[in-house]
């Protein structure tokens, strides 16, 4: 099947779209932007959240045919230019990448909880980014990018 | 496969009359996990996301119709007045993302054991309004599980809102996992007190091959509130009545063994999930009678 779809801003066309296909695929494997990880598939671990009409989700459990008409803003659509959006500046400073695998997905859904909440409260970033798993950092530096994103904005 | 694009309610009824073995999808939280481990491939995909009717709640006499695609992320922020266990629920369902998306028509649909708005659903007279382009039918909760993932739905049959009555006593809801995010349920627990009846509903989640309520509880219950004139003039309830409730509950249960958790610790922990949320019920009901409109 066929997908258009308007992805950071831009109106993509995807043809033979197999029906039951995530919009996680679509994204990376058709139209060639990999910033949303693909990881365990289930929606446990939040490495493929993008925005689909400025609700953040998950890539993977969204069908590609339920994207066809609407609006997808991925990781890859944050920066301006070479502007990058203060909060992927706020995680480069604050070391809160290593291995940088879930570093798109946090970034996104702390992107989405700075824009609903100007200043988050401890409680609050924690809740919002509970679904987005890191094996990594053990969130400490990730929990300081979102404060210092948050004085920032 | 068939990926099928309504736009309006009767379109979908059509569609899923032709095609009695497509799956429905909404927010995709069950639906795309089977697809994307091939756990399942349907003949067709029935995308329902566009059919505005889903996507809506309203509320007259006292009854709130909340349409079966409205998300939780919607029903924690526009409904905790008027459905307060079904907001408590759904605050516990997956994560923000998972929220954003899932819907308790998707959770009725997939009919889980672990579906965390079940056990709030069969305490408050929840009716499901199945549709197909036949007519409409009113399904109640408590006969609508019937199986572990098997619901009263004919093959024709969507689901397009549940009918819930406004709150007019207070509800509680809980569960146990392994953290406080992105949990399906090792066992859950609802009540809802019903004052201007005098009586008090009790449901469990995730303990049985069904939702299901706990009868003997709710009777023993109800009849000691009675018994001590508790729902005129409520005091403290005494600790043997809220153990024993308890202990009822989880009476209630036949659990299996599995990967979530074991038989007996479901059972313990449906006992202390109960005597709790009991607990924060009650206060709430010694803390706010006025508000829940006195009663007998």
């Amino acid at each position: 099947m066929r997908v258009d779809v308007t992805v950071n801003g831009e109106a993509r066309r995807a043809d033979d779209v197999w029906e039951g296909e995530s919009l996680l695929f679509l994204l990376r494997e058709r139209l060639g932007l990999p910033g949303a990880k693909n990881a365990c598939e289930q929606g446990e671990c939040g490495s493929c959240t993008v925005y689909l009409d400025d609700v953040p989700v998950c890539a993977c459990l969204v069908a590609a045919g339920q994207a066809h008409g609407r609006e997808v803003r991925t990781v890859e659509g944050l920066a301006v230019g070479d502007e990058l959006d203060p909060v992927q500046e706020a995680f480069v400073e604050a070391g809160a990448v290593q291995c940088g695998f879930c570093t798109p997905g946090l970034v996104v859904a702390a992107h989405d909880l700075l824009n609903r909440v100007a200043a988050p409260s401890d409680p609050e970033i924690r809740e919002a980014l509970a679904g987005n798993l890191c094996r990594c950092t053990g969130y400490e530096k990730i929990l300081d990018a979102v404060r210092l994103a948050a004085r920032r904005r | 496969m068939d990926f099928l694009r309504p736009d309006t309610l009767a379109e979908a009824l059509a569609l899923k009359a032709e095609h009695p073995d497509a799956v429905p999808i909404a927010g995709g939280t069950d639906v795309m996990v089977e697809l994307n481990f091939d756990h399942r491939r349907p003949a067709a995909l029935l995308d329902l996301t566009r059919v505005a009717e889903l996507r809506q709640w309203s509320e007259r006499a006292g009854v709130v119709r909340l349409g079966s695609g409205v998300p939780y992320a919607r029903v924690i922020d526009e409904l905790g007045g008027a459905l307060p266990g079904l907001a408590a629920a759904s605050r516990t369902v997956g994560s923000p993302q998972i929220r954003n998306r899932g819907t308790v028509g998707g959770n009725l649909g997939a009919a889980s054991p672990a579906g965390d708005a079940h056990p709030v659903l069969l305490t408050v007279d929840a009716v499901v309004e199945a549709v197909s382009a036949r007519g409409t039918r009113l399904i109640p909760a408590t006969e609508f599980y019937l199986g572990v993932k098997r619901n009263a739905l004919e093959p024709d049959e969507l689901i397009a809102a549940v009918l819930i009555p406004r709150a007019r006593g207070p509800q509680q809801f809980c569960k146990v996992g392994t953290r406080n995010a992105m949990v399906i349920a090792v066992c859950s627990f609802a009540i809802a007190l019903h004052p201007a009846a005098a009586r008090v509903a009790a449901a469990i989640g995730s303990a049985a091959p069904t939702p299901r309520r706990a009868s003997a509880a709710e009777e023993f219950l109800s009849g000691e509130l009675t018994a001590a004139d508790q729902w005129r003039s409520p005091r403290p309830l005494p600790e043997p009545v809220r153990r024993r409730f308890g202990e009822l509950v989880a009476e209630a249960a036949s659990p299996i063994d599995d990967v979530r958790g074991t038989a007996a610790y479901r059972g313990h922990a449906l006992a202390v999930l109960a005597r709790r949320a009991l607990g924060w019920a009650w206060q709430d009901y010694q803390d706010h009678r006025d508000r829940w409109g006195g009663s007998v």
